[in-house]
């Protein structure tokens, strides 16, 4: 049993069948990677993860509760943190900011009335989010206005976002696209890095081939809004459904 | 000190000094000069600035911070002062109750209006704020007169029961409001040289209450929850994402803004202890919006000179009339003279709302970011002067954009 089992998941928009009849399981501790074309479901699929959309049918059970019907912050108090295709920060305030809104929204929960206290005394919230910045390298950064950044460090911002809430659960949707070479390999060594020492499963959606076979435990590829393989990236990489449907398409 | 940073401090002094000092900084012209009737350092008007800028400092809370826009924030000034009136009908003269009240009635009313409001956001937010505000206005006006007294406005008389005070004054008139004996119209006069400053009870109570509910706003505005409205007017999106529900934060602000707003009008009725419909009406609603982004939409200081401006010109240029302006243009030849009034004449007295709109059309345009915007750009230039550029790394983050939503 994973720690995310989605069964029978149907979507349609208007005439489009975006996804039918998806099953996916993903275990505990392992990194899934999600490939596929364009406008294969993928974005789609996560949107059904995290209350953004809700399926028409089949089921979506998170270590063993169901998501579906709960609100996106609900699902994120759960443990589910999500990056998106295009970055979604809060482009008026600092990088420092960015960081410290997941760390309140972890310790404090959906709402508080915290008004009397102020940010830059909570020293363990400070902290924890300088160290965040640290690991992503954007200490630097840390007073700059997020919106006027360009579109990979938004993306590394996001990422820290989410990481520092150290969630159980954490869904990248094309983590490294709009990237230099350079920080896609600070990325890998970071999830990496975070895959050791944390215990976190992650669902990646990636079309950087280097970037999926540096990190996935296991691969599903969707094409058209079916799985369909679900193996290990050396096997993977050799089959010949995928290369048709996939690899072949995508050259 | 007090919770707050080092330049928070010496902003809050400066607030509290400028509070303080208002009678001698308003006044500076002397009494029966050509430019006397620019002084604004007199009680009415004082009471005035200070009491719309407590006004706008809550609006700000909610308008600056989350950036939804409400139309309706005077409903909750008029009902403070409905309030206020009550009580100093029912109980007794003392302001401190009468505010108190204000202040409760308020939230809860702002509570309501709030919760059914903000299931919607952008236009439609501000269209339910008008929608209730101008119900609550017309409610006042007519269903509702035994508790407002309709069209007259809700006054103090001889019969009513105050059962904590007396019914009447001691010369058997209506009693006067006053804060533990000290009554809010008892103004000390100094006179110095050809100068006349005013020192008025009424004032200072104002003007007490106007530096904690600024403070209040400071720290609010660097808290976490603070952070969390600012984040609310950014995006949503990610706020729900990150597991924040951004309901209950916008909902606290409103009603936090709604109690402000209370709190100004509960002070208006202890100034003068009488309260209108009018207070609610939408153009009311509509001026706190103005002075907001005239002074500096999320800044800490600018909704206060916004009220101050908004109301220095309605007081005092709306006061300069043809005779006034041949006065001043006495020396020039006739044909210049009432050429030169001729040009004058539609910016001031009667068309002082043209003076006011083109300053606001103005700023809005030039400086976005209001007044403080403009201040900024000048400490900048002189600041460049002094120093070569600073840090990049530790530059700040661009001003925000001031209309969200
Ligand atoms: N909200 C929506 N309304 C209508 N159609 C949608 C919606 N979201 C996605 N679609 C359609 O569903 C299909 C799957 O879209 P999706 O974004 O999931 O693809 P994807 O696999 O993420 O592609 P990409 O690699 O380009 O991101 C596409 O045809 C898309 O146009
Ligand atoms: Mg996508």
């Amino acid at each position: 049993m994973g720690i995310l089992e989605v069964k029978g998941v149907n979507k349609r928009f208007g005439g489009l069948q975006a996804l039918s009849n998806v099953n996916l399981s993903v275990q505990e501790n392992t990194v899934h990677a999600i490939i596929g074309p364009n406008g294969a479901g993928k974005s789609t699929l996560l949107n059904c993860l995290v209350g953004k959309l809700i399926p028409d049918t089949g089921s979506v059970m998170f270590d063993g509760q169901s998501v579906l019907g709960r609100k996106p912050h609900e699902i994120n108090q759960m443990g589910i943190s999500r990056v998106f295709q295009t970055p979604e920060i809060f482009g008026d305030l600092t990088v420092l900011e960015n960081v410290l809104i997941p760390c309140f929204a972890r310790r404090d929960g959906a709402f508080r009335l915290h008004a009397f206290e102020t940010v830059s005394a909570e020293k363990e919230m400070m902290d924890k989010a300088m160290q965040m910045l640290e690991d992503v390298n954007m200490v630097s950064k840390r007073h700059m206005h997020s919106a006027s950044m360009s579109r990979g460090d938004k993306r590394r911002l996001e990422m820290a976002m989410c990481l520092v809430q150290e969630p159980r659960l954490l869904l990248l949707d094309e983590p490294t696209a709009g990237m230099a070479r350079a920080d896609t390999n600070n990325t890998i060594d970071l999830l990496k890095e975070i895959k050791e020492k944390r215990d976190i499963t992650m669902a990646i959606i990636e079309h950087d081939m280097h970037v999926v076979f540096s990190l996935a435990d296991r691969i599903t590829v969707l094409a058209q809004g079916t799985p369909l393989v679900e193996d290990t990236p050396e096997n993977i990489k050799g089959h010949p459904k995928v290369r048709e449907a996939y690899l072949g398409e995508a050259a | 000190m007090l919770g707050l940073e080092k330049k928070d401090v010496t902003l809050l002094a400066v607030v509290a000094l400028l509070a303080f000092a208002a009678p001698f900084i308003l006044n500076p012209f002397p009494e029966g000069s050509e430019m006397a009737q620019f002084n604004a350092g007199y009680p009415d008007l004082m009471q005035r600035f200070v009491i719309f800028g407590i006004f706008a400092i809550g609006y700000n809370i909610l308008f600056g911070l989350t950036g939804y826009l409400s139309f309706g924030h005077a409903a909750f000034l008029g009902v403070g002062s409905y309030s206020a009136v009550w009580m100093f009908k029912l109980l007794s003269m003392n302001v401190i109750p009468a505010i108190i009240l204000s202040i409760i009635v308020a939230g809860l009313f702002s509570l309501v209006i709030g919760f059914v409001s903000l299931r919607r956001s952008g236009i439609y937010f501000s269209i339910l704020t008008l929608a209730f505000a101008q119900m609550s206005f017309n409610l006042a006006y007519s269903v509702l007169t035994p508790i407002t007294n309709g069209e007259t406005g809700l006054q103090l008389t001889l019969n009513d029961p105050r059962i904590l005070g007396a019914s009447t004054g001691a010369d058997g008139s209506i009693p006067v409001t006053s804060l533990f004996g000290i009554e809010m119209r008892s103004t000390y006069e100094m006179h110095a040289g050809a100068w006349l400053f005013q020192f008025n009870a009424g004032y200072y109570v104002c003007a007490i209450i106007l530096v904690a509910a600024f403070y209040l706003a400071m720290r609010i505005f660097r808290s976490p929850f603070g952070l969390m409205l600012r984040a609310v007017k950014t995006n949503q999106t990610r706020l729900n994402y990150t597991g924040l529900n951004a309901r209950p934060y916008t909902l606290a602000a409103f009603v936090i803004s709604g109690m402000y707003a209370g709190l100004a009008g509960g002070l208006m009725a202890s100034m003068d202890p009488l309260a209108g419909a009018d207070r609610m009406q939408w153009t009311a609603s509509g001026e706190v919006v103005l002075m907001t982004i005239l002074g500096g939409t999320g800044t800490l200081l600018g909704p206060v000179l916004g009220a101050g401006f908004i109301k220095y010109f309605e007081n005092i240029f709306s006061k300069i009339n043809d005779n006034v302006l041949h006065g001043w243009f006495a020396a020039l030849p006739d044909g210049l003279e009432d050429t030169l009034v001729f040009i004058v004449h539609p910016f001031v007295g009667k068309g002082w709302n043209m003076t006011l709109g083109l300053m606001f059309m103005a700023v809005v345009i030039f400086l976005p970011g209001g007044l403080m915007e403009g201040g900024q750009r000048l400490a900048k230039l002189f600041r460049k002067k002094d120093k070569p550029s600073g840090d990049d790394s530790e530059h700040h983050p661009k001003q925000a954009p001031h209309v969200a939503e």
